[in-house]
């Protein structure tokens, strides 16, 4: 295991930037996301690191070697495809076999490492059988320990698990989890699931049209994001434009004046409000707002609130049989609260889809 | 429901119909082999073999047996190597414009007549052998050239549909687990071509071995293949004795086909 260190990591082609300089370190041991929409270079930067794309600048160093231009034969990174890519004409036990022999390593200990990583991936017993004869979660397997065999430097997963039903994906999200922690694998990992990302990784990295837009843990994304793309595409935010007036109070386009965080600097004209951090009151503090809609999801209840012309969401655990907001239907005058520290104000660019433009 | 009667039946029509015509000549070539007259005429006055016994006794045709075996193999072990590497090309080189024009040129020998293209041969041939000094045509290695020219287009089509069907990431997969290039192409992609190639074979093979038109001018004294030496027979015969040769061919044909099929699906590949 070692170390990955991207360094102003660009691809470029003809006409666009699929990538533009990307910087990270992944401490030994570690599990990093690239989460994006599709098409924000996440892929292209996973390839890069394998060696199947070469990068237009910038470098690439696996455990301290630099291998930006070594051949992916010669980069030391264990690589899960989407497809799986298993070898269709050999057996469980071959493909998993293949690194190791071009490893040249010799016949009895391979024999042995195979069967250990077999075991480690509950695929016992099915060394003889072709791909073809395993079913979609046991093929992943496969691949996984394939990858894992031949103890690479760097593993790399290529969305490994958007070809799994949703139930076996919960499993596999575990088990991955699990292995990586055990064996504590250098780990990047593509995917443009947020909620796999969220719950896999120590550490996400968002990106969007070939940039990074940041990186952290999933609290610091969640509760700190850096612009108003990272707040609408890692949960669910209220998005809205407007202007800071005083420190503290921020008109929003319709007019309607929000407390928020005093923020020092002007750091940006959308002000973001997580749907589960706004209160509904019937009396105290809070700013009058009538409910244009109320959805009952079972465990929460969706409140679509029109504060003089600006619309946010709430959400809140449904009330129990009884309590008085159990009844709260469209029309109903109730006063929305909040901490103003929950209310942030972040930059966005042209083309961050905001909710007052839907 | 009766309609849905009415247009099963002319579905079941239809189908009978076409395999009769595609079977009826194979058929009546198998059947007329056997009959004891040797004029053809219905009905038939006995059954025999002796037109099968004929045919093995007349040196010309088991001669030409062998000389179109030879030459269908070594068309078939030149042809499909050359026709696989010029698909991989195609679909992988990065070959910009000329992509299109030399995808024409490999299917060329297909829209060509086969005469046009022997008598081409045939004047190209005298002149190199005026250069080199040596004879060309009526010797096997000038025959397989030509017949090499069969095989590619069948090669280079059923090769390029293999490829169109291939996970690249296979092949990726390989080269991340440390297996150069050639080992990749060795140990991943060419067994994962094997469907097509093995069809390329089959096919170059029967073209080859039933050539006629190309072949005719190409031929000489003592080198003839097996569909001239039908030909040559014709001119001064008409007797069964063709059509016991002829369901010799059909049953070697047929029976490539279907060993072939034990091996790769042909209705898959082709």
């Amino acid at each position: 295991m070692g170390t990955l260190t991207l360094d102003g990591l660009c691809r470029r082609y003809a006409t666009t930037t699929a990538v533009e300089r990307v910087d990270l370190e992944v401490a030994e041991g570690e599990f990093v996301a690239l989460l994006g929409p599709s098409g924000c270079g996440k892929t292209t930067t996973l390839r890069m690191v394998a060696g199947f794309v070469a990068p237009s600048s910038g470098r690439i160093l696996i455990a301290g070697r630099d291998v930006t231009h070594a051949p992916p034969h010669g980069r030391d990174t264990g690589m899960v495809f989407q497809s799986y890519a298993l070898f269709p004409h050999m057996t469980v036990g071959e493909n998993v076999a293949f690194g190791l022999e071009m490893r040249k390593v010799a016949r009895a200990e391979r024999d042995a490492r195979v069967r250990e990583v077999l075991r480690l991936a509950r695929l016992d017993g099915l060394g003889d059988r072709l791909p073809r004869q395993l079913s979609g979660g046991q093929q992943q397997r496969v691949a996984l320990a394939r990858a894992l065999v031949v103890n690479p430097a760097v593993f790399l997963l290529d969305e490994p698990l958007s070809n799994l039903d949703a139930k076996l994906r919960a499993e596999v999200r575990i088990e991955i989890r699990a292995l990586q922690q055990r064996l504590g694998l250098t780990t990047l990992f593509v995917t443009h699931d947020q909620e796999e990302a969220l719950t896999m990784a120590d550490r996400l990295v968002v990106m969007e049209r070939g940039r990074v837009r940041q990186i952290g843990t999933a609290e610091a994304l969640y509760e700190r994001p850096a612009d108003a793309f990272v707040a609408g595409f890692i949960g669910r935010c209220n998005l809205l434009r407007g202007t800071p007036e005083a420190p503290g109070q921020f008109r929003t386009a319709s007019g309607a004046l929000l407390p928020c965080l005093p923020q020092p600097a002007r750091p940006g004209d959308i002000l973001a409000l997580r749907p589960e951090r706004i209160a509904l009151r019937a009396a105290g503090d809070g700013l009058p707002a009538r409910l244009a809609a109320v959805t009952y999801l079972g465990a929460q209840t969706e409140y679509h609130l029109d504060l003089a012309g600006t619309r946010l969401v709430a959400v809140a655990p449904t009330p129990a049989e009884g309590d008085a907001r159990r009844g709260l239907a469209p029309g109903d005058a109730v006063l929305a609260h909040w901490d103003p520290a929950e209310a942030r104000l972040l930059p966005a660019e042209p083309g961050d889809l905001l909710d007052d433009q839907a | 429901m009766a309609g849905s009667r009415l247009h099963r039946a002319a579905f079941g029509v239809a189908v009978t119909g076409a395999y009769g015509l595609i079977l009826a000549p194979v058929l009546a070539v198998i059947v007329i082999s056997v009959f004891a007259q040797e004029i053809v005429s219905f009905p038939p006055s006995g059954i025999t073999l002796a037109w099968y016994a004929n045919a093995w006794e007349r040196r010309e045709f088991a001669r030409g047996f062998l000389t179109s075996l030879q030459l269908a193999l070594g068309a078939t072990a030149i042809g499909v190597p050359l026709g696989t590497a010029a698909a991989l090309a195609l679909s992988r080189a990065r070959l910009g414009r000329f992509r299109g024009g030399l995808n024409t040129l490999l299917l060329g020998p297909l829209a060509v007549p086969g005469v046009v293209a022997g008598t081409a041969l045939y004047l190209f041939y005298v002149r190199a052998e005026f250069w080199i000094d040596d004879d060309i045509k009526g010797t096997l290695p000038g025959l397989v050239a030509a017949h090499v020219l069969l095989t590619i287009p069948w090669t280079v089509r059923l090769v390029l549909a293999s490829l169109q069907g291939l996970d690249r990431a296979a092949e990726e997969a390989a080269a991340n687990l440390g297996a150069r290039p050639f080992t990749v192409f060795r140990r991943i992609t060419l067994p994962m071509l094997r469907p097509g190639v093995v069809a390329a074979c089959l096919f170059s093979f029967i073209q080859s071995f039933e050539n006629l038109e190309l072949t005719l001018l190409l031929v000489g004294p003592g080198r003839t293949t097996l569909p001239v030496a039908m030909l040559n027979y014709l001119e001064f015969r008409v007797d069964p004795t063709l059509a016991a040769v002829a369901t010799v061919q059909i049953a070697l044909v047929g029976a490539l086909m279907l060993i072939t099929d034990r091996f790769v699906s042909l209705s898959r590949v082709v």
